[in-house]
């Protein structure tokens, strides 16, 4: 492999005697290359970062390794819990990625060397890169609450990564006795989709009032605060009468809300500094988190599990050549969102060209817009603008951004939540 | 072959390994493929939300110095316009309205 700048140099010297048809007969695409950049993970971040590196600069190879054939989306997740789509309607194939010329491997990424600038396959496969981008998302803290593991996902679904978690807990929300109760713990800041729990409880509950009125559910979480409180709680009151007697969805927040162990057979939470037990007919774990594994293994994390980066280019703080985004970066203030993931992945694309074409990267500049629904007609949302800070940082624009006013139109935003999902998908996958 | 023409021959393959061209600046295609993500990759929408594709520079530009001065109401446009400077917002309807 070949410094971008003195290939570019002496490729152009080398042809004083060829014409740009001969070029195009004897050399076609591969005879030149701006550089070889290696995308690890196909979600928001990953998917996005091939893409549209391949659309600033069709010279450079952009090779995307995932494991899975297709991806199950945690955006409208929630959404099949409560039966408003199907599980088949959230998973989309990378197939239309080639189509911008990102070549996908199916495989699973062992090892990162990055003195080598090599990326080690569990097939066997070395991969070399001028550039790697790193966006395995989360992983669980399992040792965190006490009887959780991997091997009980089957009965305690965590369902925070999609797919066929999604599916266990719609069943068990399916097969509930009417009467039942179904607990969701929410995990400590920060994690994956800060309004995800909520809008999680707010489908259960509308699934709940449908179809089996006489149940509830029950929010276990150690914060005092979460994200979109204030809409998730107005249309609580307006769709499940919380704060009455007859609430569908119940807040144990702060030390009380703290779980600290499960008990799997009896399927019960225990949480607080009483050890209280709550019995659950369904009980659905969502743990806390950090940087997805092979982020740890390959020493991109810090010591708050997450991955420091510089935020003009998400190059790692810790490894030099390889860039982290989405979840698993540190990007307080920016929520852990597929919307900020897309954000963070067209700053890297851009960067990442840059520094291939020998340019200095850009000034910045992300958006994170999140709809949740609290009810099949009941949208909300928060909108921000970020930029970098005179610190390296991230900072919200000031007067930017913000929830959606109390008094807007949720219906309309409930609409605009699904075109929203179309239109993410279809700028990520399509 | 002389040097008149290697020159020549150097600058056709050079505009061929170009990075494609984009209007709007770099603070426009930076803030623009940001928008993407809710109104569609170039702007193309398939849902309720509005495309920006078919709109002039001076349609979306309006467009959104109404919406950041509350002139213009939405559900969400007037909370994001105000995230940005006139240039960027010029730079961004440069860049949406040129696209191809």
């Amino acid at each position: 492999m070949f410094t971008p700048s003195i290939s570019r140099r002496r490729f152009l010297q080398s042809l004083s005697v060829a014409g740009l048809a001969l070029l195009k007969q004897r050399f076609g695409r591969a005879a030149y290359s701006r550089g070889q950049v290696v995308v690890i993970g196909g979600g928001f971040g990953g998917a996005t970062v091939a893409k549209y590196i391949r659309e600033f600069d069709p010279w450079i190879e952009v090779t995307l390794v995932e494991p899975n054939s297709t991806y199950f989306t945690c955006p409208a997740s929630n959404w099949v819990l409560a039966g408003l789509r199907s599980l088949n309607s959230i998973s989309h194939h990378y197939r239309d990625l080639t189509r911008h010329g990102v070549k996908i491997i199916r495989d699973t990424v062992i090892a990162i060397e990055p003195d080598k600038r090599e990326v080690r396959l569990k097939g066997g496969a070395i991969l070399s890169y001028d550039r790697l981008v790193v966006s395995p998302g989360i992983d669980f803290r399992w040792e965190s609450i006490e009887g959780y593991s991997a091997s009980v996902v089957d009965q305690l679904p965590h369902a925070w990564k999609a797919g066929r978690q999604t599916n266990i807990l719609r069943s068990q929300l399916l097969a509930m006795r009417d009467g039942g109760t179904v607990v969701i713990t929410s995990p400590p800041d920060p994690y994956r989709c800060p309004p995800g729990p909520y809008e999680r409880a707010s489908l259960i509950a509308h699934y709940l009032k449908t179809h089996k009125p006489k149940s509830k559910v029950l929010i276990l979480d150690a914060k005092t605060a979460f994200a979109k409180q204030e809409l998730f709680t107005a249309g609580w009151q307006a769709l499940y009468e919380f704060d009455t007697d007859n609430s569908l969805i119940e807040w144990v927040s702060g030390p009380d809300g703290q779980v600290n162990a499960v008990d799997v057979e009896k399927k019960a939470a225990i949480a607080g500094p009483l050890e209280e037990k709550y019995r659950a007919d369904v009980l659905n774990v969502i743990p806390p988190q950090k940087a997805g594994q092979i982020a740890q293994s390959a020493g991109l994390t810090d010591h708050s599990g997450w991955c420091p980066v510089d935020y003009t280019t998400w190059e790692s703080a810790l490894q030099r050549g390889v860039h982290v985004i989405g979840d698993a970066a540190i990007q307080d203030p920016m929520p852990k969102s597929a919307y900020a993931a897309s954000s963070q992945a067209k700053v890297c694309a851009d960067a990442v060209v840059a520094l291939l074409n020998d340019r200095t990267p850009g000034e910045p500049s992300w958006i994170n817009t999140c709809y949740s629904l609290v009810g099949p007609q009941y949208g909300i949302s928060i909108a921000e603008v970020f930029e970098l800070n005179r610190k390296g940082g991230i900072q919200k624009v000031p007067g930017s951004g913000g929830l959606s006013p109390q008094d807007g139109n949720h219906e309309l935003e409930a609409v605009y939540a699904r075109s929203w999902y179309t239109n993410i998908v279809n700028d990520t996958f399509g | 072959m002389n040097s008149e023409k290697t020159l020549a021959v150097c600058c056709c393959v050079m505009l061929f390994v170009a990075e494609p061209a984009f209007t709007g600046g770099t603070i426009g295609r930076t803030v623009g493929v940001t928008c993407n993500a809710c109104h569609g990759p170039d702007g193309k929408s398939k849902g309720a939300i509005p495309s920006l594709d078919g709109l002039t520079a001076k349609q979306i530009e309006s467009e959104l110095l109404a919406f950041r001065s509350g002139k213009r109401s939405a559900t969400i446009m007037n909370r994001i316009a105000r995230g940005y400077t006139d240039n960027e917002i010029a730079a961004v309807a440069e860049y949406f309205a040129n696209l191809k």
